[in-house]
């Protein structure tokens, strides 16, 4: 499943990331410690944060994530969003819970 | 590039996360082209961006210094903060100095250094308290 797809199934929305909406994603990773998911997640997961600051556009991109998805309604800050168009990083923001994320995420094969 | 290496150099705002690890995605980017491979661009970048984030919280800021070539990265973060008392200690995952504001970002969890240690194929520290941290790091590549 790629990152459009998954933002379909979510009832989310794709914030940037425009040239990364078909890249596939491998797995999800649940994590609000940085240095834990530089450490953990496997390359090509989403990534599910409740941080909305710049810095996890760096997070993602130096660990190779497939998107970040920020729960229950987060929205990014500005900066983060102009530092993950110049990445192409891409940030799906969903109303849906992590636990959701995550039920959603396994029922469709992920 | 006489002696065969590629050398950068990027320094490190102080107290400033805002920018923090513009460093290591541009020395992450250069590797890219460079064509090494992923596995070791990897290694290479999540050290330096724990490195980087260590100088902007803890050390006041610093400089990067990296050289590339001869299948082997060198990464040099040097800051004039208060050094590390401890060395030991602060390898421990889960031990750390970081402000509250720091750790409410998702940082200061205690894993930067050991996670440094982790990534890199070879890693020196040099500290001395009141003068500063020298963190190097060395990632080996195989030559194409």
């Amino acid at each position: 499943m790629n990152v459009s797809e998954l933002s379909e199934k979510l009832g989310g929305r794709i914030l940037t990331g425009e040239g990364s909406r078909e890249r596939q994603i491998c797995g999800i990773y649940c994590c609000d410690l940085l240095s834990w998911v530089m450490s953990h997640a496997a390359k090509g997961s989403a990534w599910i944060t409740v941080h909305n600051h710049v810095n996890i556009v760096a997070v993602a991109a130096l660990s190779e994530l497939s998107c970040i998805i920020m729960p229950e309604g987060i929205e990014a800050e500005e900066a983060t969003l102009k530092k993950a168009a110049a990445e192409d990083v891409a940030i799906i923001s969903t109303d849906l819970s992590a636990y959701d994320v995550c039920c959603i995420a396994h029922d469709n094969g992920i | 590039m006489a002696d065969g290496l590629m050398k950068l150099h990027y320094e490190i705002p102080a107290d400033d996360l805002t920018y923090a690890g513009e460093a290591s995605s541009s020395v992450k980017k250069v590797l890219v082209q460079l064509g090494i491979n992923p596995v070791q661009i990897k290694k290479a970048a999540v050290s330096m961006y724990e490195a980087e984030i260590n100088a902007v919280i803890h050390g006041h800021g610093g400089a990067a210094d990296i050289e590339i070539g001869n299948g082997r990265i060198f990464i040099c973060i040097e800051d004039k903060g208060p050094g590390i008392p401890d060395l030991e200690l602060a390898m421990q995952e889960g031990w750390s100095t970081a402000s509250d504001e720091v750790r409410e970002m998702g940082f200061g969890a205690g894993m930067g250094l050991p996670n440094i240690k982790r990534y890199a194929d070879k890693l020196d520290i040099e500290t001395e308290t009141g003068k500063g941290t020298k963190v190097m790091i060395t990632v080996m590549y195989p030559n194409t």
